[in-house]
C-alpha cells in the first residue's frame, strides 16, 4: 500500500489533510507544528514548499511563502524537513509546490530524494493533467504518486484525469485561488459522484475549507477535506505559541468529519 | 511539433481551474482566425481606427550618418495608442466578443498594453480591469490616469518585484476567479497555449507589412531586409517583426533584451544571456531564476522589458539558432533614444531604443545597397520624465 492509501484507511471517519508551508516562520517550527496537527488528528500533511511566484495561492499562502523564502527555506531545506518529520511519524506526506523548483532541480533527482525523505507524493498546481506526462513515469518509478487537480469547470474533463488518477484526486472547491471562504456554491456532491463513476481513488477537497460546519458537510460525500490557508493564518497569528492551537484545531475538524455518517 | 510547443518550449503549465477555458479559447481562436467576417472586421479596424498599416521609414539622415546599411524603422510608434499593442488587443478583443465575453483584463508593464486593452474595450464596449506593478504605477502613472480615463479599472499589484511578473501572477489570479464572462488578454507571446499563438498571429501583420513595403520602396518584389532587428521582453512586437522572415535564411533577425545596469550585476532582464530552462507563467521557456528555481527579480530601465522571461517561440528560435538575442545596457539605450530624436526627429519608447542601440553598434557590418530595419515599437511620450531623471534634470509631468 502505497503510504497515501494509509491516510483513507480510517473507516467511518473522513480524513483531514493540513497544510503547511516548509519554514513559515523557521524549518524548526515547521517540524513541530507538523507534529502538531499529526497529535491533533490530522491523516496526512501536505508541506508546501516555497515558491516566489505562487500563482494558485490567495493572500494569506502568498505572505507564507515571502515569509519562509525572507527565513531561508530551500528545495533542501524541505527535504531535510520531510526527512526529520516521517522519521518520528508514521502520517504520510507528500509535497505541494509549483513545477519550477521540481523541473530546476530535476525530475529524476526529485522524485528519488523525495522516496528517500518518505514523501509519498506531489501536488504541482501548475502541472495540469496534460502537461504531465514528462514527469509521471519517473515518479511512479520512484513511488512517489502525482496528484492531479480537478476544478468545477473540469466538467467534460473529469473522465480522463480521474480514470488515471493516483494517490488521492485534489477537487478544488471553488473557482479562484487559495483561502478562507465563508460559503462554497459548487454542488460539489455532483461533482465528486462523477469523478467516482470513473475512479476508487480517494476525493479531497479543497480551497476555502475552514469550518467544523464545511467539514461534516462536505464530509458526506468527499473522502477528505484540506484545510491550508486557515492553518497557514493560525501559524501567522500565534507564532511559536502555535502548537497548541493547531492541535485543537485539527481536532475540532476531526470530531466535525467524524459525524458525518 | 505538436500544438503549443515550439521544440520543448511552450505548453499550458496552468492550473487546471483555467484549463477548460484554455480550451475553449483556443477552439474559438481555431474557429475565427479563418472566419472571412471576423477578419474583415479585425482589418477594418487595424485600418481605421488603429492607423494600419503604419508607415516603413527611410531613415536617411541615420543611415548617412552610420555610413552603413539603409536603416528603415517600422513606425509601430504612429498607430493609435502608441505602440504595437494595439495589434494585439483589437484581435483578442473581437475575439472575446465573439465569445460572448463582457469583462476582458489585462497585465501591463510600461503601461502600454494597458492602455491599449483599455481602448480597444472603450470602442468595443467591453468591462476593462488592468494589473499593474506598484513600481510601474509610480514611473509611468501617466499611462495609470490615461487608463482611468479610458474607463478601465486599475488595481495596483504590491506583492513581489511590485513589476511586470507580478502584475501577470494577479491577472491569472483573477482569471482563475472568473472565467464565465472574463477574457484575459495577455499582452505579449508568452503564457499558455493558445496566447504566444494567437498573439504572434495578430502581431505578424507588422513583418508582412515590412516585406511588402520594403519591396515597394526599393522596387523589387524580391527584395528582403538584410536584418531586422526588434527589443525583446515577452517579445511580441519582435516576434511580429521576424515572422514573415522566419523562413528566409538570408534575413538576420535580432532581439534586443534590457541589460540593465550590466549583465555582469544582478540588475538586469536579459533572459536569453542569463537565463535558463524553466517552467512559469504557463510555458517552459528561458526565465531569470536562482540555484533552486525561484524566480529571480529584475531590473531594466524600461518597465516594458522588465520580464524575467521570454516567449516560448522566442527561446526556440535562439535555441535552433534562427535568432539572436543581445543584451543592451540602459546607457546604451538611453544614448541611442537621444540619438533618434536628434539625428531623425523622432522620440521612440525606450523599449525600441534597445533595438536603436543595436543598430550602432553593428551597422558598420552592412554595406550601402543592404537594409535593415527596426521596429520602433513604440512611442516615448511615457518616457520623457524618467530619461530626464537619468540625466539628472527633475521634471514635472
Amino acid at each position: 500500500m502505497n503510504d497515501i492509501a494509509k491516510a483513507f484507511s480510517g473507516g467511518a471517519s473522513k480524513a483531514f489533510i493540513a497544510f503547511v508551508t516548509a519554514g513559515d516562520p523557521s524549518l524548526s517550527a515547521s517540524e513541530s507544528f507538523i507534529l502538531d496537527l499529526v497529535a491533533g488528528g490530522a491523516d496526512l500533511i501536505e508541506i508546501g514548499i516555497p515558491f516566489s511566484d505562487p500563482i494558485a495561492e490567495g493572500p494569506v499562502i502568498q505572505a507564507a511563502n515571502v515569509r519562509a523564502l525572507a527565513a531561508g527555506a530551500t528545495v533542501s531545506k524541505a527535504f531535510e524537513l520531510a526527512r526529520r518529520v516521517h522519521e518520528k511519524v508514521a502520517t504520510p506526506l507528500v509535497f505541494l509546490t509549483y513545477l519550477n523548483p521540481v523541473f530546476h532541480y530535476g525530475y529524476q533527482a526529485f522524485c528519488e530524494r523525495c522516496a528517500a525523505v518518505g514523501v509519498s507524493g506531489l501536488i504541482i498546481p501548475d502541472m495540469p493533467f496534460e502537461e504531465q506526462g514528462e514527469l509521471k513515469d519517473i515518479a511512479a518509478q520512484c513511488g512517489v504518486a502525482i496528484i492531479t487537480l480537478l476544478a468545477p469547470t473540469s466538467v467534460e474533463r473529469i473522465k480522463t484525469i480521474a480514470k488515471n488518477a493516483v494517490g488521492f484526486c485534489y477537487l478544488v472547491s471553488s473557482m479562484g485561488v487559495t483561502g478562507v471562504r465563508s460559503e462554497i456554491t459548487t454542488d460539489l456532491e455532483t461533482l465528486i459522484t462523477e469523478i467516482k463513476k470513473h475512479t476508487d481513488t480517494p476525493v479531497a477537497v479543497g480551497f476555502g475549507i475552514h469550518s467544523p460546519k464545511q467539514a461534516r458537510e462536505l464530509g458526506r460525500y468527499a473522502d477528505a477535506v484540506i484545510v491550508g490557508s486557515q492553518i497557514v493564518s493560525l501559524i501567522a497569528e500565534h507564532g511559536a505559541t502555535a502548537g497548541p492551537v493547531l492541535r485543537e484545531y485539527v481536532a475540532t475538524m476531526k470530531a466535525a468529519l467524524s459525524e458525518c455518517d | 511539433m505538436s500544438v503549443g510547443r515550439y521544440g520543448e518550449f511552450g505548453g499550458r503549465y496552468i492550473p487546471e481551474t483555467l484549463m477548460s477555458e484554455l480550451h475553449a479559447l483556443t477552439s474559438a481562436y481555431e474557429r475565427f482566425r479563418t472566419d472571412a467576417q471576423f477578419n474583415a472586421e479585425l482589418e477594418a479596424l487595424l485600418h481605421d481606427y488603429a492607423g494600419r498599416p503604419s508607415r516603413l521609414y527611410h531613415a536617411e539622415r541615420m543611415s548617412a550618418q552610420l555610413g552603413g546599411p539603409q536603416i528603415w524603422l517600422k513606425r509601430e510608434d504612429l498607430n493609435h495608442t502608441g505602440s504595437h499593442k494595439i495589434n494585439n488587443v483589437l484581435g483578442q478583443c473581437l475575439l472575446a466578443k465573439r465569445m460572448g465575453k463582457t469583462r476582458v483584463i489585462a497585465e501591463t508593464g510600461a503601461g502600454q498594453h494597458g492602455v491599449a486593452t483599455a481602448t480597444a474595450a472603450a470602442l468595443l464596449g467591453l468591462e476593462c480591469e488592468v494589473f499593474m506593478g506598484l513600481e510601474d504605477v509610480h514611473r509611468q502613472s501617466l499611462n495609470v490616469y490615461r487608463m482611468e480615463l479610458l474607463g478601465a479599472e486599475v488595481h495596483t499589484v504590491n506583492t513581489g518585484t511590485q513589476t511586470l511578473k507580478d502584475a501577470v501572477n494577479d491577472a491569472m489570479r483573477e482569471w482563475a476567479g472568473r472565467v464565465h464572462d472574463t477574457l484575459y488578454v495577455l499582452g505579449s507571446v508568452m503564457g499558455p497555449h493558445p496566447f504566444p499563438m494567437m498573439v504572434r498571429d495578430f502581431q505578424a501583420v507588422i513583418g508582412r507589412e515590412i516585406r511588402a513595403q520594403l519591396a515597394g520602396a526599393v522596387g523589387d518584389v524580391a527584395a528582403l531586409p538584410a536584418a531586422v532587428v526588434a527589443c525583446v521582453g515577452g517579445g511580441s512586437n519582435a516576434i511580429g517583426a521576424f515572422y514573415e522572415f522566419i523562413p528566409h535564411e538570408q534575413v538576420r533577425l535580432i532581439g534586443c533584451e534590457a541589460a540593465g545596469r550590466g549583465v555582469d550585476t544582478e540588475q538586469h532582464a536579459a533572459t536569453i544571456a542569463k537565463g535558463s530552462v524553466g517552467v512559469f507563467h504557463g510555458m517552459k521557456s528561458l526565465f531569470c531564476q536562482d540555484g533552486d528555481g525561484q524566480i529571480a527579480p529584475v531590473y531594466s530601465i524600461s518597465a516594458g522589458l522588465d520580464y524575467p522571461g521570454i516567449g516560448p517561440e522566442h527561446a526556440w528560435l535562439h535555441s535552433i539558432g534562427r535568432a539572436q538575442y543581445v543584451p543592451v545596457t540602459d546607457d546604451e539605450a538611453v544614448a541611442a533614444f537621444e540619438y533618434l530624436a536628434r539625428s531623425e526627429g523622432i522620440i521612440c519608447a525606450i523599449e525600441s531604443a534597445h533595438a536603436v542601440a543595436h543598430v550602432l553598434r553593428i551597422a558598420h557590418e552592412f554595406s550601402g545597397n543592404e537594409h535593415v530595419v527596426i521596429n520602433l515599437s513604440g512611442r516615448g511620450d511615457k518616457d520623457v520624465a524618467a530619461i530626464a531623471r537619468y540625466r539628472g534634470r527633475f521634471i514635472s509631468e
